[in-house]
């Protein structure tokens, strides 16, 4: 198989990283090591290639309504200039995909959606596809680099000659930066305060370069995909994949948060009505390991020896120095309840625990 | 990247330190293989007494991002564990070949370490892995 490469790949090359395929892209997955890396992000500042993720734009005068079908959380909440969390269902209510969705006014969107998901999200959005909704997939006009961190926002200050603090969290502003526009986004997967940065290709290694520069004094580092699993697993945050499917739902996911029931029809709305009133069903929840050892995804959730899940994302906190994870369980034990994760064939005892695991800098 | 010649090889990536007057054997893993596996954060070993024959599985190594499992390259019989590495498996990364050992064998069978490769031979298989 062929991988995709992103425009910086030679970039990553110069400075060392060992790649991994993800998602059919040949993407770095560490450069120093996935501990330092993830302690630089939590202590300072860290640079992120994430030019994989796929960016569609929604046009036209029925945009708003489109979007508002296709996505569950409510779409009248956000502005122009705002982003909001959300996901796409089918109709049974599971996750086509999550997403972050940019309102750039009423008749222009864009959705920001997982790398291993572009081609099912693209079809699955054609087939809703209605008069006056123009879909572009624009994916190949970005690149996309995250700087994440408690100095991140000094450093796109100076990047775009602005001060970033008129970008409030989960906002954006379109700048200019070498003659060409970007998007500065005060968003990202890490719970540092930081920014996404969506980059025409032709400026890409420039912003890099100049990123680097700027974040010197500040002991910027290249971050690889290995610390944004970590980063993200220590939030809570859900990865596609690993803690959601399309045989999931988002309430299934833990992320009832970004569900509106009463925002009006959408797509998977009924499905996720009935499993809301039944209330039985099995979800994403946090689990702390009080005993050494690691959780990986697929080790069986015990509760008083009865098997209620499994874990769906699991590894080592590098802040925490203890296992952590995410696990798909059945059970109505409150948080502190204690359960069993069965880590190839020894049982450890583990502690139901609220997420996020741990406190990041993110100014909300 | 270091193989030092007093130590012989598996293709597993560990490595045997083979003390020929107790009969005993250090065994721990290759510096090629703490690189692969990246920041080592837990390990399982075995107790003191435990019993194992060439090949068995003797314990796991973790990094951040997977687990793999160790195999004892010899039978024998454990006569001591690295607590040091127990406590921080970061060691390993550190020192592989010395602080960073994981169990001492009372060797039962010699000639078994004649089917472990010496270090010129697993350098020219690592550079076949290349």
């Amino acid at each position: 198989m062929n991988l995709k490469q992103t425009p910086l790949y030679e970039e990553h090359q110069k400075l060392g990283a060992t790649f991994v395929n993800f998602a059919g892209w040949e993407m770095p997955i560490q450069y120093k090591g996935i501990v330092e890396e993830h302690l630089k992000v939590r202590s300072a500042v860290g640079l992120f290639d994430v030019s994989h993720m796929g960016e569609i734009e929604i046009h036209g005068a029925g945009a708003s309504d489109f979007c508002q079908k296709v996505t569950c959380n409510d779409i009248t909440k956000l502005k122009p200039g705002k982003v909001q969390y959300t996901a796409i269902l089918n109709e049974d209510g599971g996750m086509i995909d999550d997403c972050t969705v940019y309102m750039f006014h009423p008749e222009h969107f864009m959705f920001v959606i997982n790398a291993s998901r572009k081609e099912n999200v693209l079809n699955w959005l054609y087939m809703q596809q209605v008069d006056q909704v123009e879909i572009r997939d624009r994916s190949q006009d970005y690149a996309l680099i995250a700087v994440q961190g408690p100095e991140s926002s000094n450093i796109v200050s100076d990047l775009i000659a602005r001060d970033v603090q008129t970008i409030t969290y989960y906002e954006f502003q379109v700048c200019n930066v070498f003659d060409q526009a970007i998007i500065v986004s005060r968003t990202g997967y890490t719970g540092e305060d930081g920014f996404e940065i969506y980059i025409p290709i032709s400026i890409v290694k420039n912003v890099w370069k100049a990123l680097l520069e700027l974040g010197q004094s500040k002991g910027i580092a290249p971050i690889g995909l290995g610390a944004r699993d970590t980063l993200r697993l220590e939030m809570g945050y859900r990865l596609y994949g690993n803690d959601m499917s399309e045989k999931t739902t988002p309430l299934e996911a833990g992320l009832s948060w970004i569900v509106d029931l009463h925002k009006g029809s959408f797509t998977g709305h009924h499905a996720l009505k009935d499993q809301l009133e039944k209330s039985d069903f099995a979800k994403v929840r946090g689990l702390v390991f009080l005993e050494k050892g690691i959780p990986r995804p697929g080790y069986e959730v015990f509760e008083n020896d009865e098997k209620i899940g499994f874990v769906t994302s699991g590894t080592y906190s590098p802040t925490l120095k203890k296992g952590i994870a995410l696990a798909h369980i059945k059970t109505k034990s409150k948080i502190g309840s204690i359960v069993q994760v069965d880590v190839r064939g020894k049982k450890y005892n583990a502690k139901i625990t609220k997420t996020p695991f741990v406190e990041g800098s993110v100014k909300k | 990247m270091e193989i030092p010649d007093n130590l012989r090889y598996t293709k597993e990536h560990e490595w045997v330190e083979f003390d020929p007057k107790n009969k005993t054997a250090k065994i721990g893993i290759t510096e090629y293989a703490q690189d692969k596996l990246g920041d080592i954060v837990h390990i399982d070993l075995p107790e003191e007494g435990d019993t194992f024959n060439a090949h068995d599985t003797f314990g796991s190594v973790e990094s951040v991002k997977a687990v793999s499992d160790i195999y004892t390259p010899i039978s024998g019989k454990v006569l001591e564990v690295n607590e040091t590495v127990l406590d921080g498996p970061e060691m390993i990364n550190e020192d592989p070949y010395s602080e960073g050992w994981m169990v001492m064998l009372s060797v039962k069978d010699t000639s078994e370490l004649e089917s472990l490769m010496d270090a010129s031979a697993y350098e020219a298989y690592l550079e076949e892995l290349e």
